[in-house]
This record gives structure tokens, sequence and C-alpha cells, in this order.
């Protein structure tokens, strides 16, 4: 393969030729802030958050889609960069609702982690707001079209890696939009909720509702895990306050990267739902009653016990779990074989 | 599955028969459309016209159950037309006679009278698959869940080896398996006739080999009863108490009614789950568990790769983990299990199964292994049968097309065929309770054409009584044609619309899986 | 000792005579948020943010300053009293900057996790705004009065120290402010910077101008060090973001000259990857001096470079 030699900021750096500037600066450990950019998606070269100086370059170009080329110099964090990645934060500062206060991407949102490096506090461009209602008509997603910076990820997203194009750029210039076909809500698209889109949106835009309302995103530790529904094994990641899982969100799966379905993504509730089982249950007299563990415990085993003793093992008959753990589905056949005796051990597979 | 999920998207040919993929596995079909994005063809072989079928360059709207007949005259054309891959058949399978023969009299023509999909197309499929570099073959339930359902893998087996897709990367034949730790409850030996790793118990060495790491004098040597047999068992006596661990096989299991008997009849049952499920609340006992996020775990997915489940939260109440239940209870009965961490049982299976031999927790840190890892430093094992079969050559079995065991007749003239929707899974215990798929999704319809429920003067929304041989349900009509005329079609997902009172626990033979995808129900308008 | 047993929202519970009902809820392990309570000294019951719903008291009362009695029903999060925080977090929020987008207490200020448990996105109030300019006359503080909301904790933080009291309240009304003696900056004041008040302030009126842009609180790591400068035994917190030691702030004060400057200028140089140049006041002016001056080591450090 071909490769280029450049220098980004003064360090000398060999990438395969078709690199971008950002990917290089990125491999040279240099950081470049970015809305729009993502790896897994298509280039597109909107937000201009990106821009670096290359001398003798007209303007100072976007590095997610310049390629690197050899001999080429490259600044990243010169006066003239600066000074335009505080203009165009101040240009959508200008037009973001201010209320890290209760956002709920408030510490996890890239417009509010570049206004902090750059320093841009104020909005010196007074001027019109949207005002658009928040759609907030589903249980999975929230989304508040007056925080998007149109980045156009979700767009992306949506057509690129769940394969459906539900939302797309709509309306012109300032009243430019990303809607549904027919701007209807999500509700009433055919989205599937997957909330790929949200995993995506760089700031409080696209919001999980139940996570973002029960948790700030600092307040949150998160457990790197594998899906309990259907066979694919998708890794995501739980979030937990104050021993309670909150929400789940993306992280790089072996098998998914960051893709995950309705129910991976929103189907946690029943984990702190109050119907699960909190403590042993015996029946007597046709209802059931409390018990302790050791009650339960040394009951079953006396039962098991008394039937294995009457009839012989192969009266006795286990099913496993395609639900539960490796460990724990061959400690139930170690137990039916090795304590009960008998190959009577199967479960749902067939299902 | 022989391949690894991500390898979907480097074929240039996919077949998903029997598999309603969008919607049960949704992140496997985002490689599918990746695939398709990048130029793959895509065949949908499915009663209904679901997503993927939308999706799909072609669609062939085969009759519920004709599977065999639609592969084999898939192999007919490929052997008529001399595209089979002769250096592979040559090489690689044994018994290419036998399936020559057997295929012969599937011409498109004659299967196409039995599937209802035309034989052109039957023609242009069987071409499109042999000629393509990297053909890959997705099935799931609705080739399995029938009395030939091991007949319709086998059929599928042979079309692939046939023209030589499989033993390479985005070439094989792949089950996509429905429940997160299917395979590996299986891979775990939570079967009637095999330990760990499919070692089978009729062996006397693999018998001496677990007696002895599990120190016990002697192990059963008889392999055991499967669920259906088990259930059978209970009803008439031979079985008298069951351990069930996260199971609700009153849902999940075909004539729910039977199961029932069958569960009230024995003398002693415990259920051990997270919920008090329709099963759980037949039990003597029942055992608090904990769920998936509060314990250490491994999952083995259907592309065969171990990954780490962690626990975040501590156990709800005083709900425990069900390997700790298990030891509470195996110790109880005088036989001491003790065990500090998931990660010590998992280093005992990793020493009794070879295919697990080279896994370890400290490993999957670094990220999920795919078995066949024999050892320590093998990196697993991404697709299958790269050079050679496990059985050395692969063979041929040659199968024929049988009819359902329950066909519509006068009396219940539709086709009920049951499978899952994109919003709930299984028996929705878990999803109905997560304070959002639910409210979503609140309540399950019975899918029929227009035109069947105009002829029964149904409208959309009107409550329907279905009815079978064994059972009836009411549920709301939904109109439409995803399901052509003569079939209905729901999920199993809803306990207020508990399916499986209907559906055929007729079996396949070998397998023992029953026949869910066909039965026969009259559907009436409730007054 | 003597017991009073209470119920706080149906739970029962039993506390020595002369608890308060917020300590006795936290003791039972109920939450009621508070902005000007601090256990370390004195109760004030300014802020309200603590009132509970008390059947048979007149009005909502302050539980921070209302003592436990016997057979005392109360009731923490009643829509009355969920009303009357509410209300009070919309007022407070009449009257403070929406600038949670680069504030330096963002993600560790009370007034935020409260407006987000108690769903106040905004104010309903509208009307006169304070406009102090910024007081970084000093290398070490930064006050800004427009996002105090007169809990007094400093006040009263630095009134512990009778020598100290650099700081009160001064004004009235709508005008009422923390001043200095004079209302002069605090870099022309008697403050020595110990950085009390920093530490106990609930929102971002005042901050670490050291740390100033240097991270998130939610990108920092923290961890507890004893001062062994004197024998007080003030604990201190070295800060830390990505692997790097980035500050120094106090924590609980010892006994005796508590959590003074020069104690943690010297965990400063002792910690920090790149301790700042320390600064000293001389006359009106801070300027810059050597570490051995800023910890009065210079007379030790020569007789040292003697020896060699």
């Amino acid at each position: 393969m071909a490769e280029v030699t450049l220098t980004i900021n003064g360090i000398s750096v060999t990438v395969p030729k078709g690199t971008t500037v950002l990917d290089a600066a990125r491999q040279a450990g240099i950081f470049i802030p970015t809305f729009c950019h993502d790896p897994e998606l298509t280039r597109f070269g909107a937000c201009r958050m990106c821009v670096v100086e290359i001398p003798g370059m007209r303007n100072l170009p976007a590095s997610c889609v310049t390629e690197a080329t050899d001999g080429m110099v490259v600044h990243t964090d010169s006066p003239a960069v600066i000074e335009a990645r505080k203009t165009i934060l101040e240009l959508m500062l200008a037009n973001h609702p201010m209320d890290c206060l209760t956002c709920g991407k408030n510490g996890d949102c890239r417009l509010q982690d570049y206004a902090y490096l750059y320093g841009v506090k104020t909005e010196p461009f007074g001027g019109e707001k949207h005002n658009y209602p928040v759609e907030n008509d589903n249980p999975f997603i929230v989304r508040d079209m007056n925080k998007c910076i149109l980045c156009g990820k979700c767009v992306r997203a949506c057509a690129e890696i769940q394969g459906k194009s539900i939302v797309d750029f709509a309306y012109r210039g300032f009243d430019a939009k990303i809607t549904p076909a027919m701007d209807v809500p999500l509700s009433e698209s055919e989205c599937v909720f997957c909330g790929n889109c949200v995993a995506v949106c760089p700031v409080g835009a696209l919001q999980e509702k139940g996570l973002r309302s029960a948790a700030r995103t600092w307040e949150v530790k998160k457990v790197k895990t594998t899906c309990p529904y259907c066979g694919t094994g998708c890794s995501f990641e739980l979030n937990v306050k104050d021993n309670r899982v909150v929400g789940v969100t993306s992280c790089d799966g072996d098998v998914n990267g960051r893709a995950l379905c309705a129910k991976g993504r929103f189907g946690y509730g029943f984990i702190h739902h109050p119907d699960r089982l909190t403590t042993p249950l015996v029946k007597k007299n046709g209802k059931f009653v409390k018990a302790t563990w050791e009650e339960a415990i040394s009951l079953v085993a006396q039962k098991l016990g008394a039937v294995k003793d009457k009839y012989g093992s192969d009266a006795l008959a286990v099913l496993s779990s395609a639900r539960c753990t490796n460990e724990e589905n061959y400690l139930m056949q170690k137990f039916t074989r090795a304590v009960l005796g008998t190959n009577n051990i199967d479960h749902c597979a067939r299902l | 599955m022989t391949n690894s999920i991500r390898e979907i998207a480097g074929a240039n040919f996919i077949l998903a028969i029997g598999t309603n993929t969008t919607e049960s596995h949704p992140i496997i079909s985002l490689q599918a459309k990746k695939a398709k994005r990048n130029g793959a063809t895509l065949v949908v072989a499915d009663p209904r016209r679901t997503e993927m079928a939308e999706l799909a360059d072609i669609h062939m709207q085969l009759n519920s159950g004709s599977d065999i007949a639609l592969l084999n005259a898939m192999a007919n054309v490929i052997i008529s037309e001399e595209l089979w891959n002769k250096d592979f058949v040559a090489n690689r399978t044994e018994d290419f006679e036998a399936l020559k023969q057997t295929v012969a009299k599937y011409t498109p023509e004659y299967a196409a009278e039995i599937t209802g999909v035309p034989a052109e197309t039957i023609r242009e499929v069987a071409r499109g698959y042999a000629r393509a570099k990297n053909a890959t073959i997705l099935y799931t339930m609705g080739v399995t869940q029938h009395i030939c359902g091991t007949h319709n893998v086998f059929a599928v087996a042979n079309l692939a080896m046939l023209c030589g897709h499989i033993g390479k990367e985005s070439s094989g034949v792949n089950p996509l398996r429905g429940q997160n730790n299917v395979q590996g409850a299986c891979d775990m030996g939570a079967l009637p006739n095999v330990y760990t790793g499919y070692q089978p118990v009729t062996l006397e060495e693999n018998r001496a080999k677990f007696a002895k790491v599990w120190n016990v004098g002697e192990l059963p040597a008889k392999p055991g009863l499967t669920v259906g047999e088990m259930m059978e068992g209970a009803a008439d006596g031979r079985v008298k108490a069951m351990y069930i661990m996260g199971e609700n096989p009153v849902l999940s299991d075909p004539d729910s009614d039977h199961v029932v008997h069958a569960l009230e009849k024995l003398e002693f049952l415990v259920v051990q789950d997270i919920f008090l499920t329709e099963t759980a609340a037949l039990a003597d006992v029942v055992l608090p568990a904990a769920s998936f996020a509060e314990k250490d775990g491994t999952f083995s997915n259907t592309e065969r790769r171990v990954q780490r489940v962690r626990k975040a939260i501590d156990p709800v109440g005083d709900a425990k983990a069900d390997w700790q239940i298990i030891c509470d209870v195996a110790t109880a009965m005088g036989y001491p299990m003790q065990y500090a961490s998931a990660s010590d049982i998992f280093d005992e299976i990793a020493r009794l199964t070879p295919s697990y031999a080279g896994i370890s927790y400290a490993r999957l840190e670094q990220g999920g292994i795919q078995w066949p890892c024999p050892s320590a430093d093998h990196p697993g094992t991404p697709y299958l049968h790269k050079d050679k079969f496990v059985r050395g050559l692969g063979k041929f079995n040659p199968v024929e097309y049988i009819p359902p065991a329950e066909q519509p007749d006068q009396d219940y003239p539709f086709v009920l065929s049951t499978g899952r929707r994109h919003f709930h899974y299984h028996t929705g215990t878990m999803t109905q309770r997560t304070g959002a798929l639910e409210v979503h999704y609140g309540a399950e319809h019975l899918e029929i054409n227009p035109l069947d429920a105009a002829d029964l003067g149904v409208v959309d929304g009107d409550t329907v009584r279905v009815k079978s041989r064994r059972g009836q349900v009411e549920v709301k009509a939904r109109l439409t044609d995803v399901v052509p005329r003569g079939l209905v079609f729901t999920s199993f997902h809803f306990p207020e619309v508990a399916i499986n009172k209907l559906t055929n626990p007729a079996r396949d033979p070998v397998a023992k899986i029953p026949e869910l995808k066909v039965c026969a129900v009259k559907v009436e308008k409730a007054s | 000792m003597s017991y009073v047993s209470l119920t706080i929202n149906g739970i029962k519970i039993s506390v020595p005579k002369g608890t308060t009902v917020l300590d006795a809820a936290r003791e039972a392990g109920v939450f009621i948020p508070t902005f000007c309570h601090d256990p370390d000294i004195p109760r004030f019951g300014a802020c309200r943010i603590c009132v509970v719903e008390i059947p048979g008291m007149r009005n909502l009362p302050a539980s921070c300053v209302t003592e436990a009695t016997e057979g005392m029903e109360v009731y923490t999060e009643s829509p009355a009293v969920v009303e009357a925080r509410k209300t009070i977090l919309e007022l407070l929020l009449a009257n403070h900057p929406q600038d949670c987008l680069t504030c330096e207490k963002n993600g560790d200020c009370r007034l935020q996790d409260y407006a987000f448990r108690y769903g106040v996105k905004e104010s309903g109030f509208k009307g006169e705004r304070k406009n102090y300019p910024l007081d970084d006359s000093n290398p070490y503080i930064i006050r800004d009065a427009n996002k105090c909301i007169l809990c007094g904790r400093c006040v009263r933080t630095c009134n512990a120290i009778p020598e100290r009291s650099v700081i009160d309240f001064g004004y009235r009304g709508f005008n009422t402010k923390i001043v200095t003696a004079m209302d002069t900056p605090l870099g022309e004041s008697d403050c020595v910077y110990c950085g009390r008040c920093v530490t106990v302030c609930p929102v971002g009126a005042l901050t670490w101008k050291p740390l100033t842009g240097k991270g998130r609180v939610w990108e920092l790591t923290r961890q507890e060090v004893t001062c062994t400068f004197c024998d007080s035994g003030c604990t201190f917190e070295v800060l830390s973001k990505d692997g790097k030691n980035i500050g120094v702030v106090p924590k609980t004060p010892g006994n005796g000259r508590p959590l003074c400057l020069k104690g943690r200028l010297g965990l400063e140089l002792k910690y920090l990857d790149d301790p700042p140049a320390p600064q000293l006041k001389k006359g009106d002016e801070f300027v810059q001096v050597s570490w051995g001056e800023a910890l009065g080591l210079e007379d030790i450090l020569s007789k040292l470079s003697k020896d060699k």
C-alpha cells in the first residue's frame, strides 16, 4: 500500500494514502474536535468543527474530509483555527437552549465539552431561536430538535447501521430540521426504536427517555455485559446508579459494534420490576407462603431425595435453561447426573 | 452457525429461509442489509411477506412446511445444469449419487406444485446460489419447528455441500439461535444424551472421565428424556418430580393444557426463576433467582462466541445467582458442591471440554472467543469445517418431502403459524415488564389475510376466536397481506393469547422439536 | 440521654432528644435536600429547601432547625413540600446565570442536583438579574456573586475562626451580597486563601482559579491526603485527570491553624505533576515567589546548600 508522510503540529506522521488528516492526527495522538464525524459512518464534512490550517490551502479545510498528502504541513491549534472553532461554537450556541442545568446529556455532550475547552461562555449572536415542541410521546426516545446541531449522524446511522432511513434532513436554512417522512413523530413513522441514532447523537437532541431522567451522566457506573435476549450476543453497558440498573448504553461489541435493538437498549426494566421474586416460596394448602432459604433448600433436597429413593433416579427430571449462564447449565447437568443420578436433563433449545 | 455474524456482510448471495431476521435477530439482519448494500443478492423463503421478504431481491412465498421440496428442487436444478462444485463434492463429501437419485424427481415443476413457488423462480434462485462466490444460508425455527425439521436441515446442508458453499469465510450454513444462551446450554451438556462439548453419555470413557472429576462412583449410561418426553412421562406417572430452572414450558411448549396437566400430576415440582411464571405458579417450591445483571458468568452466542456476563448490581431482595442455588441444593443432598466464583466453575468446564479448553475469564477480558478453542494460545474459530468436516467427509443425507402432520380441512380450514415480534421476547416474562416495550406494543393480534377476513365477516380490530383440536384463544384480528390466504399468524409472547394451547405437539422423530409452525385451526368472529 | 420516637414517611425512628428532624431523617436513610445546612457549623435555617410537612404545625418548617419531638409525624416529599421546594428553586433560578455549559461547578452543584431531581427546568419568575463583575483579584479564588444563593455557609465557615472573619452579609433585600469589609475585592482583604469557603459553597459562586478550564468535575478523581507541614493534620484532596495530578483542594480542617495556604501550596509542590508557581501578597499585590519563600523555608534551604 502506498504511504504518505506529513507533519502535524511539528510531528511527522506516515499513513496509508487515502487517510484523512483527521485520522492521521488521531494516529499521532493529536486531538481534533468533531461533531459530525464518525468512523463507522460515511464522511460528511458538515459541522466544520474539525477545521485545521494547512499552509497553501485556501481557507481552513475540514480535516475529516481532507486527505493527507505527501509533505503536507498541518496545524491543528493555530490562532486562526481556534478563532474559527470559537465562532462555530458561538453560532451553534446562539440557537441552543441554555439548559444544561437539567439536560439529561449534561456531562456527555460535545457541544458542552468544546465550549468548555475553548472557553466559549456566551452567545454574542442574538437572534431568533427555534421553539419546537419536545417530542416525548413514545416510551423510548425523547427528541428535542431545539438542541439539534444538524450534524446528521442520526440520519447516517439510521441509513448505514440500521438500514432504515427513517429520518432525514428537511426544510431549508434556519428551518432545516431532522424529521421522519412528512415530519410526523417517530411513533407514527416506521421507526423500530433501536435507538442507534441516540447512541451517536453528540448533544442532547436525542436522549434515552428512561436513562436520562433517572441519572446524571456522571452519577452512573457502566458495566459491560452481554444482552440477555436473543442469541446474537450483543455487548452493551449497564448504567448503574445506587445499585439499580437505570439504563443501557452502547459500547464497542465484538458482534454488534454500537448497534442494539429496542429490546437490548430499552428492555432492562424487568430487572427492578415489582413482580421480581425476592424470597423463596413454599406452597402450603394450595397457597404460596414466604420461606427462608434454609427451609426451602432443605425441603427441595428432602423431596428430591425421597423420590429418588422410592422410585429411582429416572423418576426425576430437570429442565435447565437457555437463559442462564454456561456455568449454571454446567452445574445443572452435573447436579442431575452426579447427584440425582439420571440423564433426564434438557432445556428449551427446541422452541 | 458455521460462520461468524460479521461474515454475513461479506456474502454475495444470502438465502434466508424460515427466518424473520429483522424482528427476531435485528442485529444480525443489519449484516444482511449491509451485504445487500454491498451488492449481494438476498433471497427470502418464507410463507409470510416479512420485512426481510420486502428487502429481498426475490421472495419465495412457499407453502408452510414445503421446504424440502423447494431445497431438493434447487439441488435438482444445480445438478441437472451442471452447476455443482465438482472439486468440493469429489474431495470433501460422500454419497453424492444417493443425493442425485433422490432429487431427480424434484423437478422445479414438481416442486412448484408442492411449494407454490413458480418453477422459473426456483431455477433462478438455484443458479444464483450455485454461481455465487460466497453464499450463505440463514435459517431459524421456520426450518426446524416441523415434524421433518431434521430433514429440512439435511436438505439445507446438502445444498451447501453440493456447491462447496461451506468451510470458508462468508459461506456456510447458519442457524440463528433464538435465545441468549441456547448455544451455551447445549455446549454445556444440558441435553439428555451428551456431556459438555457434545461428549456422548453412552461412551464408557466419557463417563469415566466425568465421574473422576466429579468424584462419583458411576454415572448413568442411558440417555435421558427430552422436554416433550418429560412432559409425557409426568403425565403417565413415570416422572415423579421435576426441577425447572429459568424456563416456562407452560407457555413455550405446544399443547399447553397437556403441559399443565402433566406438571400438576407430579409429586413434587421446584421452579427457580426471576418471576412467578405460569410454570412457577404450579410449583411446590419457588426459588428466587438473580437476573443477568446480578451475577457473573458467560453466554455463548449463535456464532459460538463465549462472552462475559458481568455483575452490575447486587441481587434484588433475597434472590441468589442460579449457580449458588444449585450448589446449595446439591450440598443439602449430601454432595458438597462449592465454588468461590463463576470463574472457578468455568475453569472446571474448560478442563472437561476440549472445545472450551483454551478459554478462561482472563482471556475473555480481551473480548469474546469462538469455540473450538483447544488451547490457551488458540485464537478461536470464526468459521467451521475449513479443511475437513468433524466426521471427515461431508455426508449427503438425501431426504424426501413429507407434508406437515396436520393439514387444514373442512373443520379447521386455516394453517396457524407462530413466531416472534420485534418488541417482545419468548413468553414475555421479561419484555412485558420493562415499562417501555409493553407500553409501545401492548397487545397481540392475529394476522389474517383481508380476503379471508372478508369471507368471515371480520374487520380489522374485531376479536376472533381461534380454535384447534387442542384448545382455543381469543385475539384481535389484524388484516394484512403479510400473510397469504389460508395462513394466520401470531406470536407466543402474550400470556393472554396463549397460542400454544392450540399448537401441535407432533414432533420431529430425531430432534424432538414440535411442529409449532403448522397446525390446522378455524377462525370465527367472537360475539 | 433521653430519646424521642417519631415517624418519617411512615418509618419509625428513635433519636436522642434535641436531634433535628433533618438529622433524624438522615439517620433513617430518608433524603432531604439542603443548601445552607452544614453539620460542622451553627444552624442557620435560611434557605428553606429542607422544609417538611408536619401535621399540626403551621406552615412547612425547615427540618434543619426543627427539633424532633415524641410522636411527631413528618412527611419529607408530600405534594405541599415538593411544591414549596420547586418554588424555592424557581426563585433561585430567576436570578441565577444559566451557564452550566461552562460553569466549573457543573456536576457538583446542589442547585443543579435539586433542579434535576424536582424537574425545575426554568424559572417561571422573570425580573431583574444581578450583574456583578467577577472578582478574580487574587491568584486563588474566583468569586461570582451572580451565582451566589446567599446560603451563608462561606460566612459561617470563615467566622468560625475569629481572627479570620473576612466576609459577611452586606446590603439589603435584592442587593444582599456576601462582602468583605467595605466590599473590596477579596485580593484587597485580609483573606489568607485557606479556601474553606470554596469547599463548602454548594453552587458555582466560589471556585478555584488555578483549576479553571482544567477539567470537568466528572473527569476528576480524588485522593485524600493529610498535610504534614504542622501537627494539625488537616486533610486535603489531590485532584487528578487522565492520570495527571492537577490540583490540591482543602477538605476537613484539623485543630489549630487549619487549612492554611502554606499547607496547600506545599502539597501542590509535593503532589502536582506541574505545580503552578506560588504567589504571595506583598503590600497590596500578589507577586510570584520562589517555593522556598512561599513555604517559609529559605533559611533552611540556604543552610542546606552550604552543607554540600
